[in-house]
């Protein structure tokens, strides 16, 4: 194996971020929750063997980066500094905090995010390189799951801080959850019954097609608080209109707008997607499915759709993704979600129930973003 | 039989076909030639009622094509287009299965009737049947194309530059596989093209239209000899008329007796052919052999340059 003494283009990155990482602080310490912290190097935040392995790991890693290596080595390289840095930063609570003290609070600082982020792209660009195929990218996004639950279970995170917020209010937690993955893809559910029948409409005729995109367009711009504020007075006379939808729990306030509000913004992407992906269709097939006597019905089930298929999935993989972080929203007008601990944690200044709720909102985010972009090459890989 | 009376297409104010009266006879194939714009297609479209017609009637076989709801009736006529059009999410088997299956066939009937048009096209089932069109060569996904539209077994095949796509040594052989199958099958087909070779090599009958008018109707050697107006002497081009006349017609029809030395020329090749040969070989006569190998008489030199002579 030959290896150039050039730098990777992509190392050069992973390195220079890794670099900045490490002339900051891996960890820091709080005497209280919402205390200003105190900065602790890596070396003053774990046992000297301990940061002496994880320091070489890291290097090691750093040094496969920036040399021309292969692929899968690289990718190796990659999940072992990850795997390093998720277990290391569990170990440091333990250090850093004087025995019997119940207060204090330990978290990951810059060093620690920006040595994540550098190994995430190098990750990132092995598994461009190797060109991982749909199902072993999903695969993977599987893979990375189960080892941050393991690590979740095994209790190996219990004393950073996120984990204290979230051992105080664990039922909140998984309510929230469920309340943040129903908003989003509730409101998917709901645009793409209302979204994918607009967009045929606008295919057939195209008179109304300026109209109907148009007005999605303007409801895009307007702000999400905005649009709640605009929600209230309508929805608040619905409710006061159908008591039985008011005990549903329709009203100004509540899920009821946000999940209104994150219809109206998937809508546009629903749309344009379905309208775009019909007019790809090859004019000449759709030629064919006429003239050997398929009904309009037919030709759009037989033909249209499948060939579109494709091009509407990947807005199904846009408003899902769009949907996970704007449904953080709701929590500001009492709809639920992830975002009650992002705003309760704005107010309490204390910033690791911030991340309580913005961390698994950009997890789910993120392995939608990948688990339907791999659907998307499976659907488009068999027209090639 | 294709009945077309008095049909007229206008889109808005332009009229795409103007006023044409024309039969396509049954078991024969009429091509249909123009420039681009002519309302060739147009008027081809309107038979399976892809458009309709502004004003007129067409009638297939006597039965005028507004008694049948459209879908119905493409569902009985064949329909070729340029660039085959396939379904690119379909299997070879299919596409071609396509019309079948809107027919409501069962599947055993189904699977039967496209491999046996399979093997009519030379496409081994065991091979091709599960291949998506874009695995295939031009000419392969041509002939899964005819295969389709012939798939539910139409008396009537409508074709739109069919061969557009392909090239020149496909096309031939193409064109070839084409002649042999109207034999077989004696399908009425309707053919549209904008090339005249296309139209002589293939057509019993032409029809030239220009500006959505019908100028000529008449047998390839008809034309050749007696073009109606300028324009369709134009489109036939007259530098090689008579090696074109000479191409319409077998050596079997200017036998004469005698004999003459050399290999001998097949009674059924083209006059054209056989004039080829004898003057590449430098003869000026040749033994006629039938297919049985028969020698029949012979050809000549003098024979072929008076059949290729404008007829007074």
């Amino acid at each position: 194996m030959a290896v150039s003494l050039r730098p990777d283009k992509v190392g050069v990155l992973v390195a220079v971020i890794a670099a900045a990482a490490a002339a900051s602080p891996f960890a820091t310490f709080k005497a209280n929750r919402i205390v200003a912290g105190a900065p602790r190097s890596l070396f003053e935040a774990l046992p000297p063997t301990g940061a002496a392995i994880l320091a070489a790991v890291l290097a090691v890693a750093v040094v496969v980066a920036l040399l021309r290596t292969p692929g899968w080595l690289r990718l190796a390289a990659a999940l072992a500094a990850l795997g390093a840095l998720a277990v290391a930063i569990g170990a440091v609570p333990a250090h850093l905090t004087p025995e019997g003290d119940r207060l204090a609070r330990v978290g990951p600082s810059t060093g620690f995010w920006l040595s994540l982020v550098a190994f995430a792209v190098m990750a990132a660009d092995a598994s461009i390189r190797l060109r991982l195929g749909p199902l072993a990218r999903i695969v993977a996004v599987l893979l990375v799951a189960l080892g941050v639950a393991l690590l979740l279970r095994t209790g190996a995170w219990d004393g950073l801080s996120v984990m204290k917020e979230y051992a105080g209010r664990s039922d909140a937690f998984w309510r929230e959850a469920g309340r943040h993955v129903a908003l989003a893809l509730g409101s998917l559910a709901a645009a793409i019954v209302v979204g994918i029948p607009l967009g045929v409409l606008c295919h057939r005729v195209p008179a109304v097609r300026g109209a109907i995109l148009g007005v999605l367009n303007v409801v895009q711009t307007i702000p999400s608080i905005a649009m709640f504020g605009m929600l209230i007075a309508p929805l608040a006379a619905v409710a006061a209109a159908f008591p039985f939808l008011a005990a549903l729990g329709v009203g100004g306030i509540g899920a009821a707008p946000a999940f209104v509000a994150l219809f109206a913004y998937a809508l546009l992407p629903m749309v344009a997607n379905t309208v775009v992906g019909l007019a790809s269709v090859p004019a000449a097939a759709v030629d064919a499915a006429r003239g050997m006597g398929m009904t309009a019905r037919q030709r759009l089930v037989r033909v249209e759709f499948p060939l579109a298929f494709p091009v509407i999935l990947t807005g199904i993989r846009i408003v899902l993704v769009q949907n996970l972080g704007l449904a953080t929203i709701a929590g500001l007008i009492g709809g639920g979600g992830f975002g009650v601990f992002v705003f309760q944690g704005l107010g309490q200044t204390a910033i690791d129930l911030v991340l309580l709720g913005a961390l698994p909102t950009v997890a789910l985010a993120f392995s939608a973003a990948i688990l339907l972009d791999a659907a998307v090459e499976a659907s488009r890989g068999r027209l090639a | 039989m294709i009945e077309i009376g008095h049909v007229t297409r206008k889109f808005g104010a332009a009229v795409a076909v103007d006023d044409v009266t024309v039969t396509a006879p049954g078991g024969a194939i009429t091509a249909l030639v123009g420039t681009s714009g002519s309302g060739k297609t147009t008027l081809l479209r309107m038979i399976n009622r892809l458009i309709e017609p502004t004003s007129g009637t067409i009638a297939i076989d006597g039965v005028d094509t507004r008694t049948l709801k459209p879908f119905e009736l493409r569902r009985r006529i064949g329909y070729v287009i340029q660039g085959d059009g396939l379904f690119p999410h379909r299997s070879v088997a299919g596409n071609i299965g396509t019309v079948p299956a809107l027919l409501g066939w069962d599947r055993p009937r189904i699977r039967a009737r496209v491999a046996e048009l399979m093997e009519m096209f030379q496409l081994d089932p065991a091979v091709y049947a599960r291949r998506l069109p874009h695995e295939l060569s031009g000419g392969q996904r041509q002939r899964v194309g005819v295969a389709r539209a012939l798939a539910a077994g139409p008396r009537v095949l409508l074709m739109d530059e069919p061969f557009g796509a392909l090239d020149p040594i496909i096309r031939l052989k193409a064109q070839d596989d084409l002649l042999a199958l109207q034999k077989r099958l004696g399908t009425t087909i309707v053919l549209v093209t904008h090339d005249m070779n296309e139209a002589l090599r293939l057509g019993d009958f032409i029809a030239v239209m220009d500006a959505g008018k019908l100028l000529q109707f008449a047998t390839p050697a008809e034309m050749l000899v007696r073009p109606a107006t300028p324009f369709v002497e134009e489109l036939i081009g007259t530098g090689d008329r008579p090696f074109r006349l000479l191409a319409l017609a077998p050596v079997s029809e200017i036998v004469e007796p005698g004999t003459a030395g050399g290999p001998p020329v097949p009674a059924t090749a083209t006059q054209y052919e056989a004039l080829a040969s004898l003057a590449w070989d430098g003869r000026s006569a040749a033994p006629v052999a039938a297919p049985d190998g028969t020698i029949v008489g012979i050809v000549t030199v003098t024979g072929l340059l008076r059949h290729a002579a404008r007829p007074r």
